[in-house]
Order: structure tokens, then C-alpha cells, then sequence
């Protein structure tokens, strides 16, 4: 069961909101209907489940929805339409008092900026969410100094909020949602606010603590390479609509439509594609079946210079080039053993584009793509140059 | 005016009041005497029972921590009031203290309560406001009148005639710190899942506390602007000695006392503005 399960979820802003409901069925654009009906269009039958322990990240730009969203899901807004069920149970359907108790055990969330109670010290902050839960003071006390140490501010805990720097703050809001210990995090933009720097240490401190936590996060950001960063898996929101939900990969290499495609276009590829991606189908020899001859022939063939060697089981033994195979020939040896060289670049099917950059210069002939010492593949220097500028994402099977 | 007779909105009002007047009659006579009393045991047989170098000395050192201690308020604060003395307007100083207090105590316990309510409701808000904007535009004398109806003369019209001059302040600026209050703040406290009251005591009364404590320093000084004319109906103190001097036409006695409703506003107002820090302001 998904511990976030959304379904045809809306949000219609102003009068007679269930009315231009309607004009969603009919497809209207966000616009025609602002025009028509006067109200705006902040979500329009969202669909999505959450699985536990995994970082769901809501990607779009600004004015998309997106906080619009989060916020339906801990029923901050009042749908007009659809349902948010948590852990099986309909929050439209509760009461006041039940869905205090889901906020205050199941859902906790970071705010874009900060919103920290500013006359209460960090401490009093990161104890907010258990106060409110009558616990006693120690013990909420414990847990929120526990949570503070654990996103590093230990040490500034009788300091108010307006003496701490940006970063900062963002870390005790964290802390403030960690004390409660929830199962779910909602952290709207939680970084936007932050300097690059800083941000990239949030993001890799997120991850981290996701490492131990396990928690289900819900994450907003309008930052592809945030999402691309942090998110198992992203879903595109365009003008209240989400336009495709997939992996970071299956998104950057799939994008469902041209608004996805525009917005993966800035991406810095290098960052997010690996050998996988550029790698394509190596033509090999068998070391124990083919001689010089079969080499020469396979090599003319495809208009080789060079060509990898296996053994059956394609573990990789080396490469033979074209010069040295043809010499073999002239001397009638029949094997390969004597003329095979090593000097192999050798990366595995998850460097990084920007490693592969970096090694291809030195390699003569492509690049070995390898696992446990069987080739799984070769790289060659256009399709890195291709990869990068972003002309053309080859797939496995597509070149060979 | 032939065809539009005079509608009779002044025997509407007496009317008005004198039913309230009846209806209420154990209550008025309640506080007409026994708050009464109260009053006056507390300016008389408490207030200036005290010696006046001891009453001075306490106000002293209290100013001297309200100041974050430093010594200006503390200065002014004994030179004034061993000033007062010296003219010999203790008691009347005694008096006016005491109806300042508790006409600022009065409308504070009324007024919070309203702006909490207004700032929680749209539409108390839109009920109020014009009930307020008449309340202070209403000339102060009009209160005097059914101040005197239903208390007859003395202190308690006094007191009853400053709160409501006095009160609209706290109440507008008790709505407005609590309107104030971001609203992602409120939806901070929201996603936590506070309650009504734990939103409001924890949250939005804190971060309200400098808006509202103006307030209430306006109110204060409404109330002391009050003292002389409250005196109009027999309220004692400073404001009594101002209207005894303009009877008999006195200018000397009358600026005398007059520096005493200065110097006691002055005092008061630093006191109350220097109460007015928040936690987590940065300095
Ligand atoms: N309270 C509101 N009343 C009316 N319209 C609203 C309200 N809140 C949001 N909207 C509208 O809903 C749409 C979505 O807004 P939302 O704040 O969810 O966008 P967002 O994706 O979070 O943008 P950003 O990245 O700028 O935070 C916008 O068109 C906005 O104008
Ligand atoms: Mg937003």
C-alpha cells in the first residue's frame, strides 16, 4: 500500500469552483478558464502514490502547483475535488481532530522560507511539533536537541533564529519536521532559498539522513538537477497538471512531451548520464575460437582498426589492432595470444560522463565498458561528445 | 420640515438608557458601591498610606529595570514626582494614578479579547470596526452623560467613562498583531496540528506582543487624557485641581497641576513602551 496515494486530486481557487470543474473535463487551458470563470486553475487532477521509504520529487516552474499540491496533501487547502489517502485513509474524510493526529504523527513538513517561530530559540522551534503533542518537557526536550545534532546544530540551540544564517535555518526547520518523527516529510522548495553552495550540502546532508531514516518524502523544487539529485523518482507539473512521472533517467531520456524536453534540455547531462546510456554493442573475437584470419575478415568487415578479444564467456582479454593482425597472417600463426595488447580504459556501466570525459583522451581505442571483468560494452569518443552537447542520447540497442 | 417630522432620536436614546439602566440596576448598583469602595480603599487607604520617599524609591528601581538599567528614566522619574509632592498634589497624584490603573486595567481585559475575536472573524471585523471608529471620534464629554446616569458622580463614572474612550486602541491593535502574523507562520503551526487555542497562546499572541502592547500604551494614554474631564463629574485628583484653577480663574495652580498629568504621563508611557520588547528581536 502507498503510504501517499493521490488521486484526480484538484484545486480550483474562487467562487464557484466546482463549476469550471466542468471545464476541466472539457480540456480547457488553465487560461480559458481564468478567462471564462475568473478562478484560477492551481491543480488540475493530479495522480501519483508514494511508495514508503521513497523521495518523490514535484518538479515544475514557478506558478505550476506545486505548493498548491503539498499543501492538499495535509489538507492545508481544501480540494475541490479527488482524494489524499494516507496510509489507506481518506483525509477528506476526517474530522478536525483526526487530522490533527495524522499531522502531528504521520506528516510533517518544511517550509520554502524556514517559517521558524522567531520568539522561540531553536530549541523551542525544534520542539514545537511534540509541545503541541502535551509531551513532557525533558523528554521533548531530548528529542529535539537529538534532532538538532543530527542535522549538525547542536550547539546553537539557545540562539534565536534571526542570529543564524540562512543555511542555517533551513537545517532547524528540518529538524523542527525530524522531531516529530513522522513518516512522512512534505519539504516545499525546502532548499530554493539557499546559496548553491549550501544547497548541494543540504541536498547530499538530505540524502544522507534518508540513508538511515528511511522516511517517505514528498520533495517540491522547480530545479531539475535538484530533482535529478534527490528524486527516486519526479513528477513534471505544468500549469496544475502533472505531465510525467518517471525515473530521473527515464525522464531525461523519454521526456514525455516538448514542455518536458525543455526543460531537460538545460540540464547538465554530464551529471546525470552514465556509460550505460552512451554505450554501444562491442564486436568481439573469441580468443579460443578465432584466429588471425576470422579477426582480419570480422574487422574488414565492419572497417575496424582495432577489435576487443574475449573468451567465450565474454570475459575481456584485450584488443587486437589491424596492422598486427594482418602481420600475423603474413607469418600463418593461428593465434591471437601473441599479438594481444592491454592497455585497456576500462570504466563500468555507472561513470559518470564527466569521468568518461576525462579518460577518453588517453585511450587509443575506445573505451572498455565492464562488469566483474566481462565487457559489456564500448564507448567511442563521438558518442561522448554527442552525449554532452545534448544533440542525441543513443540508447543501447540503437547504434551498433 | 413640515413633511418630515423630527425623528426622535434623543428620547430614543434617553429611552435606551434608562431601560438599560433599569435592566441592569443590581449591577450598576453593585459597582457603584462596592467597586466603589474598592477604588477608594485603594487610593486612599493603600496608595497613600505608603510614604512618599518610599513610593518614590520603588517607582525608582522599578523604572531602573524597565530601562534596561539606565539612569535617565530613573532620573526623571524622582525629580518629577518629588516635584509633585513638593506642590503639594500627592493626593491628587495618588487619585489620578488610580483611575488611570484601573481604567487601562478594564479596557485591556475587554479590549484583548475583542481584537482576538475580531482578528479570528471577518465578520466581526466588519462589525466592529465602525462600532470603534465611533467610539473614538465620539466626543469624550458625551460618555460623561450616561456615566452619570447610571453611576451618579465620583470615581466609577470616571473609570466607566475612560474605558470606553480607552479601549478601541487594544482592540484595533490586538487584531491587527494577529492578523499580522505571516501566514505561512499560521500554516507552520497548522501542519504541526495545533489546536485553535494552541495556535493562538503559542503562536500568534507572542509574535503579536509588540503590536498589541502599543496598543495598550495608547489606551493608557487615552485614559490619562480622560483624567480632566472625568474630573467634570467627580472624579478625584490632578484633573480636579486643573477645573478648580480654570473656575477661579487661577493660571499658576493650573499649569502646576497640569505638569503633574504631564509628568505622570511621561512616566507611564516609558514604562509601558519599555515593557514592549519581544523575545527574538534581534537588537
Ligand atoms: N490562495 C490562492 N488564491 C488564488 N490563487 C492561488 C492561491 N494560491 C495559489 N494560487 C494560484 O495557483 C497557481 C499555482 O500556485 P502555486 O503557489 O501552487 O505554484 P508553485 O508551483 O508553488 O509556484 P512557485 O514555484 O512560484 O512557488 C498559481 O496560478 C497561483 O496564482
Ligand atoms: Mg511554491
Amino acid at each position: 500500500m502507498p503510504v501517499i496515494d493521490v488521486k484526480d486530486l484538484s484545486k480550483i481557487f474562487g467562487k464557484n469552483a466546482k463549476k469550471a470543474t466542468k471545464y476541466l473535463d472539457e480540456g480547457l487551458s488553465k487560461e480559458e478558464i481564468l478567462k471564462k470563470t475568473g478562478n484560477t486553475v492551481g491543480v488540475n487532477r493530479a495522480t501519483f502514490s508514494v511508495e514508503e521509504g521513497e523521495i518523490f520529487v514535484i518538479m515544475g516552474l514557478s506558478g505550476s502547483g506545486k505548493s498548491t499540491l503539498v499543501r492538499l496533501v495535509n489538507r492545508l487547502i481544501e480540494p475541490t475535488e479527488g482524494s489524499v489517502m494516507i496510509d489507506g485513509q481518506d483525509l477528506a474524510k476526517m474530522d478536525n481532530k483526526s487530522l490533527r493526529e495524522v499531522r502531528r504523527k504521520k506528516l510533517s513538513m518544511v517550509f520554502q522560507r524556514f517559517a521558524l517561530f522567531p520568539h522561540r530559540t531553536i530549541l523551542e522551534n525544534a520542539e514545537f511539533g511534540l509541545e503541541i503533542q502535551n509531551i513532557d518537557k525533558e523528554e521533548r526536550r531530548k528529542k529535539a536537541q537529538e534532532s538538532l545534532e543530527m542535522v549538525g546544530l547542536g550547539d546553537y540551540i539557545h540562539q534565536f533564529p534571526g542570529q543564524l544564517s540562512g543555511g542555517m535555518q533551513q537545517r532547524v526547520g528540518l529538524a523542527r519536521a525530524l522531531a516529530n518523527d513522522p513518516e512522512v516529510l512534505l519539504m516545499d522548495e525546502a532548499f530554493s532559498a539557499l546559496d548553491p553552495l549550501i544547497r548541494k550540502e543540504m541536498q547530499d546532508e538530505l540524502l544522507e539522513l534518508q540513508e538511515s531514516m528511511k522516511k517517505t518524502i514528498l520533495f517540491i523544487t522547480h530545479d531539475l538537477d535538484e530533482a535529478l539529485r534527490i528524486g527516486d523518482r519526479i513528477a513534471l507539473m505544468k500549469d496544475g497538471k502533472i505531465v510525467q512521472i518517471g525515473t530521473p533517467e527515464e525522464i531525461l531520456i523519454n521526456p514525455a512531451n516538448d514542455y518536458v524536453e525543455k526543460f531537460v534540455e538545460d540540464v547538465d547531462r554530464s551529471k546525470v548520464l552514465t556509460a550505460e546510456h552512451i554505450m554501444k554493442r562491442p564486436e568481439t573475437v573469441d580468443i579460443e575460437k578465432h584466429g588471425p584470419r576470422a579477426a582480419l575478415e570480422r574487422m574488414r568487415k565492419e572497417g575496424l582498426s582495432s577489435i576487443y578479444v574475449t573468451d567465450a564467456k565474454r570475459n575481456l582479454k584485450g584488443y587486437v589492432t589491424a596492422d598486427d593482425v594482418s602481420e600475423a597472417v603474413k607469418n600463418e600463426e593461428d593465434n591471437l595470444k601473441n599479438i594481444l595488447r592491454t592497455d585497456i580504459v576500462e570504466v563500468s556501466e555507472d561513470t559518470s560522463m564527466h569521468e568518461i570525459f576525462n579518460v577518453i583522451h588517453d585511450a587509443t581505442v575506445p573505451v572498455a565498458v565492464t562488469e566483474d571483468g566481462r565487457l559489456k560494452g564500448i564507448i567511442v569518443r563521438g558518442a561522448v561528445i554527442a552525449a554532452l552537447s545534448g544533440s542525441e542520447v543513443s540508447l543501447n540497442g540503437d547504434l551498433s | 420640515m413640515g413633511i418630515f417630522p423630527e425623528i426622535p432620536v434623543a428620547e430614543w436614546i434617553t429611552a435606551a438608557t434608562e431601560g438599560i439602566q433599569e435592566a441592569l440596576k443590581p449591577i450598576f448598583t453593585f459597582l457603584r458601591e462596592d467597586f466603589g469602595d474598592f477604588i477608594e480603599v485603594f487610593a486612599e487607604d493603600w496608595l497613600m498610606n505608603v510614604p512618599i520617599w518610599l513610593f518614590i524609591l520603588i517607582v525608582a528601581v522599578l523604572a531602573f529595570f524597565a530601562s534596561g538599567k539606565k539612569f535617565g528614566l530613573v532620573a526623571f522619574t524622582v525629580i518629577g514626582l518629588w516635584f509633585v509632592a513638593n506642590q503639594g498634589l500627592w493626593e491628587e497624584l495618588m487619585n489620578t494614578f488610580t483611575l488611570v490603573i484601573f481604567a487601562s486595567l478594564i479596557s485591556v481585559i475587554i479590549g484583548v479579547p475583542f481584537g482576538i475575536w475580531m482578528a479570528k472573524s471577518k465578520a466581526v471585523e466588519n462589525i466592529l470596526t465602525p462600532v470603534l471608529d465611533f467610539m473614538q471620534t465620539m466626543p469624550a464629554f458625551v460618555y460623561l452623560i450616561p456615566a452619570v446616569a447610571f453611576f451618579g458622580i465620583g470615581m466609577v463614572p470616571g473609570v466607566f467613562a475612560s474605558v470606553i474612550f480607552a479601549t478601541p486602541p487594544t482592540v484595533r491593535f490586538t487584531n491587527l498583531g494577529i492578523r499580522q502574523v505571516s501566514g505561512e507562520l499560521v500554516e507552520a503551526a497548522d501542519s504541526f496540528g495545533t489546536t485553535g487555542a494552541q495556535k493562538l497562546f503559542k503562536v500568534q499572541l507572542p509574535m503579536a506582543k509588540k503590536t498589541i502592547m502599543a496598543g495598550i500604551n495608547q489606551t493608557v494614554m487615552l485614559a490619562l487624557s480622560m483624567v480632566v474631564i472625568a474630573s467634570m463629574i467627580g472624579a478625584k485628583g490632578l484633573g480636579q485641581s486643573v477645573i478648580t484653577a480654570l473656575q477661579r480663574a487661577q493660571v499658576g495652580p493650573g499649569f502646576v497641576a497640569g505638569f503633574g498629568i504631564v509628568i505622570l504621563a511621561i512616566i507611564i508611557d516609558r514604562f509601558t513602551q519599555n515593557l514592549n520588547t519581544q523575545r527574538g528581536d534581534n537588537p
